[in-house]
């Protein structure tokens, strides 16, 4: 299942987030769309998914057109990690799991026992089969996060996408979920399936390891992988603070953005 | 968790438990069986029951048959028919504060009801206008809002219900200034409050069935209304068409409100807060909120309507009853500080 979006643009209405956009995901692909906040990823998301109408280019998700598919047929095909937050009432996190399941069902239809055990099992692998239970409006950030990806898995889709799912986490949350969702990238990548997950923090990119696309006032600035695309150039230019990447010695890369001294061009900027 | 937790929350089926559906039933078959044996002409429940399959005294099996059944019956159904809306609207609109009047069909029903007696129509033509105002609000409602052009449908929707909900209630004051002091005026205060004192058979009988064909999408949908209270985009990528679900159950849900408050006159707190209750005994799953919530409803009104005529020497109107039995309610909840409104 190939999604691609060619000479997309993307926005509300009048008002136009982003243009010529070119994107591909294929099967095995992990694709790491990174850029400040505002930049336009979640529109971008929200285009490709089919949630709202591009403005022009075209989205193709298996060699047809997006605009022609029903919402189920786009729900098989691709399942959506929103930014966790808490519905207004106090599911179980076993049937905000199962809702996943909602794909495989006939239209009047309700998950059966066979779906509850679908939806523990991908809890399961996740490692917090212990929530199932659990009122899922009383859940931490991160542990919500995680019940999102459990559903996304649940839907058995070829392709996840997941928006920002490390955004409103906390430290210690997001090195957490940022392993998980690494474990599960390169899981699902090796088993065909493509994952496109997007991100405001340079240093997640570069902890995937996966291909970088760069993104810079509603288009792509760059991409390839970590150490190509993250350079302190490319991230200076997009983030509009001085942005150093430094090597520590373990290996790993970091992003050092503008020294507290150059509070001034941070406080121009609005931040 | 302990093993034997975990195995139970994977076989704990999504639907109702039938025990608990049985004891509710049978509590308010209780209640019911109290109701027709309370009043002016007071039985013991063995005479009332024997009454209603048409043994013992004549005057009793009047009394049960013809007085007071059609009335349990009408409590019975008004108070099943705006919980089940209630619990409808709450989960669509992600809401735990809507009632079923959210989109104006109270006060297009209310509208309807006063134009009906200020021109001094028969009672079964004052229904019809009751029941055509509530749904010509609410189909005005939704083609307003889906003519604004704003990208959260749900905020569009709730706010056109109040703004036509604001003119209706503009319109039936002007008639309430315009009415007969003597013979309307009070009619038409009796009917705005809600009443079942003079219902009878023939007004049930159009009632039930309409309320009947509401509830069939909303028990077919049962489970695509819980992803939908995830919001539109969760659940369209959930593979949910969220739109069309929608429309489908604000028609069965308004059909239902139209149809009992043309019977019964506007009752409101009933579909507010039964909810509620019905949310902290079985959660937020629709497919176990909806029964129980109707069930819940039904023993509430009963017990509220028997109130009204027994406690005083005139008829109390349900609206005041209900107001006075809900707003302690609701106070108590937010100051119990449920989280999610349980």
């Amino acid at each position: 299942m190939k999604l691609e979006a060619s000479g997309l643009e993307i926005g509300y209405g009048p008002f136009i987030v982003g243009r010529d956009i070119d994107l591909t995901v294929s099967p095995g692909d992990i694709c790491c769309l990174l850029g400040p906040n505002g930049c336009g990823k979640t529109t971008l998301f929200r285009t490709m998914l089919g949630l709202i109408p591009s403005l022009g280019g075209r989205v193709m998700l298996g060699g047809q057109p997006l605009a022609s598919l029903s919402r189920i047929e786009i729900a098989r095909r691709i399942s959506y990690v929103p930014q966790a937050h808490a519905p207004p009432f106090p599911y179980e996190a076993l049937e905000i799991v199962m809702m996943g399941r909602t794909v495989r069902l006939g239209r009047f239809a309700q998950p059966g026992p066979a779906d509850r055990a679908a939806a523990y099992e991908e809890m399961e692998r996740l490692g917090i089969a212990d929530l199932a239970g659990r009122d899922y409006t009383r859940l931490s950030g991160g542990q919500r996060q995680l019940v999102l990806i459990a559903r996304a898995l649940a839907q058995r889709a070829p392709l996840i996408v997941m928006d920002e799912p490390t955004a409103s986490l906390d430290f210690g949350n997001q090195a957490l979920v940022l392993g998980e969702i690494g474990k599960l990238a390169h899981a699902a990548s090796r088993s065909g399936q493509g994952v496109v997950l997007s991100t405001h923090n340079p240093d997640h990119a570069f902890a995937l390891g996966s291909e970088v696309v760069l993104m810079h006032d509603g288009g792509i600035y760059r991409r390839g992988t970590p150490q190509e695309v993250l350079t302190s150039e490319s991230l200076s230019t997009v983030y509009g603070v001085p942005v150093g990447v430094e090597r520590t010695p373990s290996g790993r890369h970091v992003c050092i953005s503008a020294p507290l001294g150059d509070g001034a061009r941070l406080a121009a900027r609005g931040a | 968790m302990e093993q034997g937790e975990t195995t139970g929350v994977i076989r704990r089926a999504p639907g109702v438990r039938v025990s608990l559906v049985v004891a509710l039933g049978l509590i308010v078959a209780a209640l019911s069986l109290g109701a027709l044996a309370i009043g002016p002409f007071a039985l013991s429940p063995a005479e009332t029951l024997v009454a209603l399959f048409g043994g013992g005294e004549q005057q009793a099996q009047v009394v049960v048959q013809n007085i007071r059944l059609p009335r349990v019956a009408a409590a019975l159904l008004v108070g099943a028919a705006l919980a089940a809306a209630g619990a409808s609207y709450q989960t669509l609109f992600r809401n735990p504060l809507v009632s079923p009047d959210i989109l104006g069909v109270s006060a297009g029903a209310g509208l309807g009801a006063v134009i009906g007696i200020f021109l001094s129509l028969p009672v079964a033509f004052i229904q019809l206008f009751a029941f055509a105002g509530g749904l010509a609000a609410v189909v005005l409602v939704t083609v307003v809002a889906s003519a604004v052009r704003n990208t959260d449908r749900i905020l569009a929707l709730v706010l056109t219900g109040v703004v036509i909900g604001a003119l209706a209630g503009a319109a039936t004051s002007l008639l309430k200034v315009l009415a007969d002091p003597y013979d309307q005026l009070p009619a038409i205060t009796f009917w705005l409050l809600g009443s079942l004192a003079s219902v009878t058979t023939a007004d049930i009988l159009p009632a039930l069935p309409a309320v009947l064909i509401g509830l069939v999408p909303l028990v077919l949908l049962r489970w695509r209304i819980n992803v939908l209270s995830l919001g539109d985009d969760e659940a369209r990528a959930l593979g949910v068409e969220a739109g069309r679900v929608r429309f489908i159950v604000i028609a069965a849900a308004t059909l239902i409100t139209a149809s009992v408050t043309a019977l019964a006159g506007v009752v409101g707190w009933v579909g507010l807060v039964i909810p509620h209750i019905a949310r902290m005994i079985v959660g937020p799953s629709f497919a176990r909120l909806l029964p129980v919530s109707a069930i819940i409803g039904a023993g509430y009104l009963l017990v509220v309507d028997t109130l009204a005529r027994t406690i005083g020497a005139v008829e109390i109107p349900l609206g005041i009853l209900t107001a006075v039995i809900g707003a302690p309610f609701f106070i108590w909840l937010l100051a119990s500080g449920r989280r999610g409104w349980a």
